[in-house]
Parts: C-alpha cells; sequence; structure tokens
C-alpha cells in the first residue's frame, strides 16, 4: 500500500469541496454525491462509499467540510450502527440494498435488542425466530427503541434455538419496521416524555436473506453494533447544529435534526446541568450559604476533573497511546456528576424544587433535571455493568461465576417478574 | 493545553520510579520515619547530585535546570507513591519557591544555588499555633534594628523546620493586621534566640515542628511589606504540588489494594472475584483517575498552560480539594480490602493512610480549599 499523505488528502477533498458543494441541492441530491465520491465516509472502503484512509484523518476531513459550510452524511439515530455492522457481517445484498439510503438519510433504524426480561443481560433475549414454510417467523418484545416509530429498519436480536446455551442461539436479522404485525408503542418515562418505544411483534415475518450471517452469529455481530455504540458512532449523542443559513439543503438539515431530536429535549437535564448551578445559586441567594457552597464546590471539583479525564483520554488516542485507565471511566463519572448536579439543583431551589412546568423555575427545566438525572447511571450500560467492565477489562480482575451458559437456554432459570 | 505527557517526561518518571523503588522500600521508611531528621543524607545526595531534582524547577541563573512545575510536579507523584523520607517538599517545593517569588535579584542568587546543589536544606515557617494557612492569621513580629531585624513569636506546623540550615519566615511590622505589613526574612537555623522542637506527628514520614523565636536576628527577603500576596502565590504553588504527591500515594495504595485481593483467598475464590470488591476497585479508579487529571492541569496551568479564564488559584484549590478527598478515600477502602491485616502495624498500609491524613490537613483540609476555589472561580 502506498503512504497516504495526509496534506495531499486535504487539499484534495478541500477542492472536491470547492467544485461540488452546493447547499441547493436537496440533502439526498447532495448526499448521493459523498456516497459516490467516497468523501461522505472517508474511511469506509472504497467499494462501499468510502476512501479507505486511516481512522485517524476523519476529523480533519470534516474540519475542512466545516470551514466551506458543507453538510455531511445522514448521522442521527441508530443508522451508523447499522452500517457499520451491516459493513462488517451483512451480505452483498445487504450492503447494496441499505448502506447509500443511510447515508443520504432516507431510511431511518432502529435496535432491537434489549427486552423487558433482560437489559443488562442482553444474550438473555426471548423474542423467538422460528423458520415456518422458508420465512423467519418473530413473535415477542423489545424495549427503549430509540426512533422505532418512524423507523424503515430494525436490527434485531432474536432467539432461534433454545437447546444451546445462551449466547448461542441467538440470530441477528434485518427486520422491516412498516409490516403490520411490527406494532410500536411509545413508553412514557418518569420525566413525562416519551423518548423510547416498545415493539410487540405478533407473527412478523423476516425473508431468510434478510438474515445476517449465519444461525446462531447473532451474539458476535450485536457484540459489533454495541462495540460501535460505546465507541460513540450513535449520532445521538452528539447534538447536531444547525445554521440558520436559508439555502435548501440547510433549511433540510434543520427539518432533519428538529425530527431526530425532538424527543430528546431533556437529555442535557440529565447530565445535570453544572453550568446552571453557580448563576442559579446567585438568583437563588444560596451562593451566600456556606453549607451550600461546598455542595457547589464538590460539584464543580468533580465535574472538571472528569472533564479534563476525558480529555487525558482523547490526547492518548490523538498520539496514538495505549489508552490507559482514563478511557474506561467516563461513563461512570458523568453519572457521579448528575447525581451531585441534582443534588445541588435541590439545595439551590429550596421548596420551588417541589414545582414543575409553568409553575417552576426556568419554565421546568430545573425540575426536569430533578427527575431525569437517573436515567444517566442506567441507560447505555448501568452504573454497575461499567463498574464490572472496569474491574475486569482495565483492572484484569475476575469474572464472578455463573450459571447461565453451562447449559441449554431453555434451562435457564428467567424472571420471574416479567 | 496538551493533557498528554511527553516522551521525555515519561523517561524522567520511570528513571525516578526505579530509582525510588530501590531507595525508599518500606524498610528504609519504617527505618527513617523513627529518626528523628527523618532523611537519610545519602539518598539526599544522589537524589540532589545523581538526578538532579533539587534544582528542578528553579532557573538556570540560580543553579538549576529551569523545567516548570509539570516536571515538579512529576517528581512530587513519584515521592508520593514511594513515600519517599526526605526534606524535598519543605527545601524545594516550600522554601525554593517562595525565594523565586519574593526575593529580590540579588538574594536569589545568592541563596537558590546552594539549594539546587542540594547543600542546603531549608524550609518555610508561616503557621502558627491557630493553625491557619492564610496570611492574615500572622501574628509573628519584625521589629527594625540597626543591622535587620528581630523576630518574636511562634511559628508551628513547621516543615522540617527541626533540621532545616536556613528559615524563610513570614512576620509582620508591629502594629500591622491582616494582609498588610507582613515581610517574607531569612533566618539560619542555628540562629539565637530560635529553640526548635519536633512534634509527634500522626504521620511520621512527615516532620513538623515548632519554632519559638526570641528576638531573633533576620535579614528582609525581597520588598517589606510586599509578603501577602507573594504568600499566596507560593501557596497556589506548593497546594499545586501537594496535589499531585497525593495522588502518586493514592495509586499506590489502589494498586496495593487491586494485588492483595487477587490473592487473597475466601470461600474457595479470590476475593478480587466477589462483585463487591469489582466494584469498590473501579470506584477506586475513579477516584484516583480524577484525582490525577486535576493534579495535572493545575500543575501545568502552574506553567500557563491552560484554557484560559480561570483563576490559577481556584484550579490549585480544586486539585488540593479532590486529591486530598481521593488519597484519603483509597486509603480507608485499602484498609478495608486487607480486613484484620490492615490494621495491624506490620502492614505497610497505615504508613500511606497516615500520610494521607497528613496531607489532607497540610496546607489546608479540603472544605477550606473548596471555599477559597469558589471565592476565586471565573466563568
Amino acid at each position: 500500500m502506498s503512504e497516504i499523505n495526509e496534506t495531499e488528502v486535504l487539499e484534495e477533498i478541500h477542492a472536491w469541496l470547492e467544485v461540488n458543494w452546493d447547499p441547493n441541492l436537496s440533502l439526498v441530491e447532495w448526499r448521493n454525491k459523498l456516497a459516490d465520491s467516497g468523501w461522505g465516509m472517508p474511511a469506509w472502503p472504497k467499494e462501499w462509499y468510502g476512501r479507505g484512509l486511516p481512522d485517524g484523518m476523519v476529523s480533519a476531513i470534516e474540519e475542512e467540510f466545516q470551514k466551506i459550510g458543507a453538510i455531511g452524511v445522514a448521522r442521527a439515530g441508530i443508522r451508523m450502527l447499522a452500517a457499520a455492522t451491516l459493513l462488517e457481517h451483512g451480505s452483498q445484498m445487504h450492503k447494496e440494498k441499505f448502506l447509500r439510503r443511510i447515508l443520504t438519510g432516507e431510511d431511518t433504524w432502529c435496535q432491537l435488542f434489549s427486552e423487558p426480561g433482560s437489559g443488562s443481560d442482553l444474550a438473555g433475549a426471548v423474542t423467538r425466530a422460528d423458520l415456518k414454510d422458508g420465512k423467519w417467523i418473530i413473535n415477542g418484545q423489545k424495549v427503549w427503541t430509540t426512533s422505532a416509530h418512524h423507523a424503515q429498519w430494525g436490527l434485531l436480536l432474536a432467539r432461534t434455538d433454545w437447546d444451546l446455551p445462551k449466547h448461542k442461539g441467538l440470530s441477528y436479522f434485518v427486520l422491516d419496521m412498516t409490516q403490520d404485525a411490527v406494532d410500536v408503542q411509545p413508553l412514557r418515562q418518569m420525566n413525562g416524555h416519551a423518548s423510547f418505544n416498545q415493539v410487540f411483534f405478533t407473527d412478523a415475518v423476516i425473508d431468510p436473506e434478510y438474515q445476517v450471517e449465519g444461525l446462531g452469529d447473532g451474539w458476535k455481530i450485536a457484540t459489533t453494533t454495541l462495540m460501535h455504540e460505546r465507541r460513540g458512532a450513535d449520532g445521538l449523542r452528539r447534538w447536531a447544529m444547525g445554521t440558520n443559513r436559508p439555502e435548501r439543503a440547510y433549511v433540510e438539515e434543520r427539518e432533519e435534526i428538529a425530527h431526530a431530536m425532538a424527543p430528546y429535549k431533556w437529555y442535557p437535564q440529565r447530565m445535570g446541568r453544572v453550568d446552571l448551578v453557580i448563576e442559579r445559586a446567585k438568583e437563588t441567594g444560596k451562593y451566600d450559604d456556606p453549607v451550600v457552597r461546598q455542595e457547589i464546590a464538590k460539584l464543580l471539583t468533580l465535574a472538571k476533573s472528569a472533564e479534563w479525564t476525558a480529555r487525558r483520554a482523547r490526547a492518548a488516542a490523538v498520539l496514538g497511546r495505549n489508552q490507559g485507565p482514563e478511557g474506561s471511566i467516563g461513563k461512570l463519572a458523568a453519572s457521579h456528576v448528575a447525581r451531585l448536579g441534582n443534588h445541588v439543583h435541590t439545595m439551590i431551589s429550596g421548596a420551588d424544587a417541589m414545582l414543575t412546568g409553568s409553575d417552576s423555575s426556568m419554565d421546568g427545566v430545573i425540575a426536569e433535571i430533578l427527575v431525569s438525572t437517573p436515567a444517566i447511571s442506567i441507560a447505555g450500560g448501568t452504573d454497575e455493568i461499567q463498574r464490572n467492565i472496569i474491574s475486569e477489562r482495565v483492572l484484569g480482575m475476575p469474572k464472578e461465576p455463573r450459571n447461565d451458559t453451562d447449559r441449554p437456554f431453555r434451562d435457564v432459570p428467567r424472571n420471574l417478574i416479567r | 493545553m496538551s493533557f498528554s505527557f511527553t516522551d521525555e517526561q515519561t523517561e524522567f518518571r520511570s528513571i525516578l520510579r526505579r530509582f525510588l523503588a530501590e531507595k525508599s522500600p518500606t524498610t528504609e521508611v519504617r527505618r527513617l520515619m523513627e529518626t528523628e531528621d527523618g532523611y537519610d543524607p545519602d539518598v539526599w545526595r544522589q537524589l540532589s547530585q545523581d538526578l538532579g531534582v533539587t534544582a528542578i524547577h528553579i532557573p538556570e541563573e540560580y543553579g538549576g535546570q529551569g523545567f516548570g512545575f509539570v516536571e515538579l510536579a512529576i517528581v512530587l507523584e513519584e515521592m508520593g507513591r514511594s513515600l519517599l523520607c526526605a526534606p524535598y517538599f519543605s527545601t524545594v517545593v516550600m522554601a525554593a519557591t517562595a525565594i523565586l517569588n519574593a526575593g529580590d535579584e540579588e538574594q536569589k542568587r545568592a541563596l537558590l544555588p546552594p539549594i539546587s546543589a542540594g547543600k542546603n536544606r531549608a524550609a518555610l515557617a508561616f503557621t502558627e499555633e491557630n493553625g491557619r494557612w492564610d496570611s492574615a492569621g500572622m501574628a509573628m513580629t519584625a521589629k527594625a534594628v540597626e543591622d535587620g531585624y528581630q523576630l518574636d513569636g511562634v511559628k508551628s506546623f513547621v516543615l522540617d523546620g527541626h533540621t532545616a540550615e536556613l528559615i524563610v519566615v513570614l512576620a509582620r511590622a508591629p502594629g500591622t493586621a491582616g494582609d498588610n505589613g507582613l515581610s517574607f526574612f531569612t533566618v539560619a537555623g542555628d540562629a539565637d534566640g530560635l529553640s526548635r522542637k519536633r512534634l509527634q506527628g500522626v504521620d511520621d514520614t512527615r516532620k513538623l515542628a515548632r519554632l519559638e523565636f526570641n528576638g531573633v536576628s533576620a535579614q528582609l527577603l525581597g520588598s517589606e511589606g510586599a509578603a501577602a500576596a507573594l504568600l499566596t502565590k507560593t501557596l497556589d504553588q506548593a497546594v499545586t504540588c501537594l496535589a499531585n504527591e497525593m495522588v502518586g500515594g493514592a495509586e499506590a495504595l489502589r494498586e496495593q489494594a487491586l494485588d492483595y485481593a487477587q490473592l487473597r483467598m475466601q470461600f474457595g475464590r479470590t476475593i478480587a472475584s466477589f462483585q463487591t470488591m469489582k466494584h469498590k476497585s473501579a470506584d477506586m479508579l475513579i477516584d484516583v483517575e480524577l484525582a490525577k487529571s486535576a493534579a495535572y492541569y493545575a500543575a501545568a496551568a502552574a506553567d500557563g498552560d491552560h484554557d484560559g479564564g480561570e483563576e490559577l488559584g481556584a484550579m490549585a484549590s480544586l486539585a488540593k480539594a479532590g486529591a486530598a478527598e481521593a488519597y484519603m478515600q483509597t486509603a480507608i477502602h485499602t484498609i478495608q480490602i486487607h480486613g484484620g491485616i490492615g490494621f495491624t502495624w506490620d502492614n505497610d498500609t497505615h504508613l500511606w493512610f497516615k500520610r494521607a491524613k497528613s496531607s489532607e490537613v497540610f496546607l489546608g483540609e479540603p472544605s477550606y480549599h473548596r471555599e477559597l476555589m469558589l471565592q476565586r472561580w471565573q466563568g
């Protein structure tokens, strides 16, 4: 392989954008150009809408997009997890049928993994896929499904063999979400929002060519999806910032962002809103209370230390050094910040902390913090699972003995409460 | 702001770590903490002459190496890890830094080269029997006399004050109060009228002394009446260094606890396989890594490398409060993980536990620094 010269690559993308970027195109027209040129996903292989460039070069290329104001490929929702998974495990047909429409934003995807009976213990899924007359018939229930209400396609983890140990009896499918046998219901959370869905399958149908890899490969492929989720490929985690420019592509991008982000308006609040603390304490007069001041200072210490730890991890990654322990603790640190943020906002608000909506401070934003922070220590891997990951993978401590992997799944004790 | 160490800094750290592992095993720590002076002159000589660490942050024109607080912080983190018993924090971090901040050119040229060379051990005496860490709490008077000044009063909690050959002292002009009228002075350790007594400490690896001044002759260091702001600056720098020393100790404890848990068998399993131990260990990692990040940031900020828009003193206090809590918590967990043996004198854990306790309080306990941090918070 010839040496890749970063400067030449950046000159090339700059020149390409100068010629091709046109904000008066529709988003789909523009993103098709990105797919054809490979500049939308430069680290993807050349035969699949990429340019085969190293991952490390992507952020510099994205900067060239920003300089000229060019919009990138669609990223919101689960679509990038679907794309990464299909790129690695999908068939030729899957790649041809799905990848381009993921990048253009024409198709929306959802991830059908979690179930009421299996959250942290994802491999305990009991949604079943049975082969009848040459079709897979799906029955069961999934939960916490982002975007399911407007998704065309779902990544489904389902059990195809009950006589094998739990991880071996799972298979992975692409499910057509638009069929009648798929019933999507919003799931209302304790903070009143409904950002996720429950999905019920009653004899839903999947053609065999929509299975990804073979029977029993489900857990392996799900691991790929989850690895990409942890790496932050999930576009939802970053708050896309549209611009106010009037051209067609920008208008469409604003609509796309608003549509994708609408259910997640409370997400900043679940982080504890440390940014509001000093201003709020000054407003309520609690900034002069020495007890409150101690708690505010503890919160700022924790939040700043967590931020600097994340930056140490990023600096190590940029230098190509082995990521030290600082890379694994961000999620857990965020839980601590959110919990303490909740505590401090409560102290600052006093009696107002009992109120919500228009009767409360900042038109309900403070109340939303107080009832949203529990999410951060559960979603995307509970604090307990994070601690297991840290202790096993970073500290090298042994796994606990378990009694669910050495026997047929049908003999594994299951939830008494469903 | 780089958020990473250079290859040279990492190499420097590993040289120090090897040296200290060899020269400061816990057998040596235990031997030295029983002595009056609390250090080994031979190791002190090697530290200064072979490794040059007594000169690390002193500019080259004063016989130093001309590095910054980031490099000094690396030294301290490694010394904290190995619990080195030596008059390093008193001489290099406190006294030399005070002289750098307060001294005039001639004084710096006279006082700093012997410190750089490890030939002069020094201390900074500012706290008094009321235990206050701020300049306004100082009562010791400095009366102008014919050939200099005459000091009267008592200093306490003076790190290595009983062995220092040079003592930098904070005192005030008679009749002044608060931040006014404060000046730095230098006094010889064996000056007439100075009586020194080592205090019995919880942490014998760090020796504290009470110094009584009865008409002791002293030389003014720097400008008269200008010491309050310079003491604040010196303490911000010292507190940053102490935070780095503390995270070194905390990490050593964290690793010891993990090693022990991996070896200790109960109920037919290593105790490291119990989820309660795993979760505690993960929490300890987070505590220590977060405290390290703050300590490193404060050290870089002391060298002028920071995000901007921040009061550096606030960053120092943040790092101190964070490191103190993390060190003490890690020490508590480490004893708990060891169980009964962790509470014995023969087990080494208590050596770090006690250093954690003395470091938590020295230069101001966490709630003091949290208040200080908020007073100086910007943004």
